[in-house]
């Protein structure tokens, strides 16, 4: 399986997704990231990985434009989404949020029904023209969220009702019912046990066939398992961007190796 | 563990277990004593609550009650022919039947008749016309009849005239408490529930006042200020918690909103005058203008309760439809307001029960007139439920004293029955996330 994927990475490395040039977060004083350049590509897995507070999710949330509902938040520098500057006037960000899906770190259902939160995206972007539709967006996404089974008889009751971890393969089928080119996850298996997770990741690797996935994640052998780049991020620096297997065999530099040797963090 | 590894020889300290247990007795100390003091608090509270309820009911209770008189009238053609109708001596006819009952009095003597006729309410006459007026053949027939006693002889029914004290200075004299004992005997003498306190508008007689104005004026007046205070204030609210951004000018309007909730109900009631009376030349007495001055002073409420439920609403919901691209209109509307909803409602219904118990802004645009019939709309002249109060507190009668703690139970009621909605809207609501 490894073998399949470095062939299959080698042949799609050449398109890149995103691009971002000299970024820099503050919040206020605090400077959450600096000076961050970094190649998305498109049709691949990309893990963000570094201590805790060193700006993964702040980053990731510059990909999609959420840090703009944070009034104390300034996003300064160049992303580009297919070449197009996602920071420009001319963009939407409503647009680009249905381009750019997002799973976040703690699972938040809407207080309404499975079903409901499921249809709530391809209802407001207009995806399906019918009821029928609607049901088959519905059962479809919830089966590539590895949940369809456990929740296919009580698609009518609330979604908070779920476990932690049903609530976030819900959350992730959620974000994928709106068919985005990009998906970001932060951190999409913290609350799954194991036989979640080996779902959550199997699904993130049939995802890379359509979409380019970005996955923050504090667990080394999940990001060397699902991800073919990684990017190690300390203290608000992009300190090593790579193939995932050069950062784990042979990390360039040392505060890399200290973190994947778990010295740091 | 710390002793194992502490070194021998070093005076020995007091192990944590035991500096935990010496506190945990300080702590425990603490914790009774505050409970005391909050039930302390509560009872007391308890003890107003009760003594205020307790001592409007033990005034109040007899005008849930009205007496009555049953009389066999002989509708007498002389008195009443038809073609004076809807004039005549309704209430010689009246007179001349409770003489009746009452062997041995003289009705020649002016004197008699006119305390014989003092026994009926001045209102009885007008049902015994309307009668007649509805169905003129009665006219030379008998009919029986039940009415209101008057105020004095209702209060004596009820027991709150002493008959030990001296004649001279009792309302009712010695005959006519022998009058009474003898209709009481003859069983024409009855106390049934007093419907007229819903159905009747005020009166100058206690025994016929009823509250039915008032509710009506009181209703308009409410449902003015609900149709405008609460999309006003939702809007309001919305737009400030939402949208507007965060800058010196929306800190002076918070700031202003905070303080126009602070604002004395008097001055809002100048302002109502001076504005929607005097420029608008909008009608005087109208519960229309009553409630367009309560929306003013219940808007700030409605504001204030909308946006702390707004805040409540955990940003992890708007973050979860931000990022499935929903517009800042959508996430609002479609998540936030909904979520929102058990607070902006509750809030609304208090605001609303305040406004039903206000009076000094009613009182300013001139609801606490002497008005005998219900409003037809809002712009009719009308009481409202405190003003009523406020008039009937100030009328001399006796027959008024517990009129007004009656009617005080019943705006109570009202107001006991709008926060019951609110706390059953709260729970029925009320998600978990
Ligand atoms: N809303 C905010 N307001 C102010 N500072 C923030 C905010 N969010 C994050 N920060 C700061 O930005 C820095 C980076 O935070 P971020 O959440 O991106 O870290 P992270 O790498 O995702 O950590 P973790 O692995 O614990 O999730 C931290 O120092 C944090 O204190
Ligand atoms: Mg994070």
């Amino acid at each position: 399986m490894n073998d399949m994927r470095k062939i299959e990475r080698d042949v799609k490395m050449t398109d890149t997704k995103i691009t971002a040039r000299g970024v820099n977060v503050h919040y206020g004083d605090t400077h959450a990231i600096k000076d961050v350049d970094v190649d998305i590509a498109d049709k691949t897995v990309t893990a963000f990985i570094g201590p805790s507070g060193c700006g993964k999710s702040t980053f990731l949330r510059c990909l999609n434009r959420m840090n703009d509902t944070i009034d104390i938040c300034r996003v300064q520098g160049d992303i580009r989404l297919d070449g197009q500057d996602i920071y420009d006037k001319r963009v939407d960000p409503v647009q680009l949020r249905a381009k750019v899906g997002m799973v976040f770190q703690k699972p938040n259902p809407f207080p309404k029904s499975i079903y409901d939160n499921i249809a709530y995206g391809p209802r407001i972007h207009g995806l399906a023209r019918s009821k029928a539709d609607l049901d088959v967006i519905v059962e479809k996404s919830l089966r590539r969220g590895a949940i369809w089974d456990e929740v296919k008889d009580r698609l009518d009751q609330p979604g908070t009702g779920l476990s932690g971890g049903q609530q976030q393969r819900l959350c992730i089928a959620r974000a994928i019912a709106t068919e985005p080119e990009v998906l970001l996850m932060d951190e999409p298996c913290s609350a799954l046990d194991p036989i979640a997770t080996a779902q959550v990741e199997e699904l993130i690797d049939e995802l890379r066939r359509d979409y380019s996935v970005v996955v923050v994640t504090h667990s080394m052998q999940q990001a060397a398992r699902v991800s073919q780049n990684t990017a190690f991020f300390h203290l608000g620096h992009l300190v090593e961007f790579n193939v995932t297997d050069q950062i784990f065999t042979n990390p360039q530099d040392s505060r890399t190796e200290s973190y994947i040797t778990g010295r740091i963090g | 563990m710390t002793d194992a590894t502490m070194p021998t020889g070093t005076p020995r300290k007091a192990s944590s277990s035991e500096l935990v247990a010496a506190s945990l007795k300080r702590r425990r100390r603490k914790q009774t004593r505050l409970q005391w003091i909050g039930l302390g608090a509560i009872s007391i509270a308890f003890g107003m609550l009760f003594i205020l309820v307790a001592s409007l009911v033990s005034s109040g209770w007899t005008a849930f009650t009205q007496t009555h008189i049953t009389l066999s009238v002989y509708v007498d053609p002389e008195e009443v022919p038809l073609k004076r109708l809807p004039r005549g001596g309704f209430d010689d006819v009246l007179a001349v039947s409770v003489a009746k009952m009452l062997p041995g009095t003289d009705m020649s003597v002016r004197a008699t008749a006119k305390s014989v006729e003092g026994i009926l309410s001045k209102g009885a006459q007008f049902k015994l016309r309307d009668m007649v007026v509805a169905d003129p053949g009665l006219i030379g027939q008998s009919v029986t009849l039940k009415v209101p006693v008057s105020d004095p002889f209702d209060q004596l029914n009820k027991g709150l005239i002493d008959r030990d004290t001296p004649d001279e200075f009792r309302r009712v004299k010695n005959t006519e408490i022998a009058w009474f004992d003898t209709l009481k005997d003859q069983g024409a003498i009855s106390k049934p529930f007093n419907w007229a306190l819903f159905t009747n508008a005020d009166s100058r007689f206690p025994e016929l006042a009823g509250l039915k104005g008032a509710l009506v004026g009181s209703f308009w007046a409410l449902l003015t200020c609900f149709l405008i205070a609460f999309p006003l204030g939702i809007g309001a609210a919305i737009y400030l918690e939402e949208f507007a951004p965060r800058n010196r000018f929306s800190d002076l309007i918070e700031v202003n909103i905070n303080n126009l909730a602070a604002v004395p109900s008097v001055v809002f009631g100048l302002l109502a005058l001076a504005v929607f009376i005097g420029w608008f030349g909008l009608p005087r007495s109208a519960p229309f203008v009553g409630g367009l001055t309560l929306a003013l002073m219940t808007m700030p409420t409605i504001i204030i309760a909308t946006r702390a439920a707004l805040k409540a609403v955990p940003p992890s919901i708007r973050e979860a439809a931000l990022g499935l691209g929903a517009s800042k209109q959508q996430v609002v509307f479609q998540h936030v307001l909904p979520l929102a909803m058990p607070g902006v409602l509750t809030g609304t219904i208090i605001g609303l029960a305040q406004a039903l118990g206000e009076t000094a802004p009613l009182l300013l645009i001139g609801m606490n007139a002497f008005i005998t019939s219900a409003a037809n709309s809002p712009f009719d002249s009308a009481t409202a439920l405190p003003t009523q109060i406020f008039i009937w507190a100030d009328s001399p009668e006796r027959g008024f004293v517990s009129r007004t703690s009656a009617a005080i139970l019943v705006l109570l009621g009202f107001l006991v029955m709008m926060n019951a909605v609110a706390i059953y809207l709260r729970q029925k609501f009320e998600r978990k996330w």
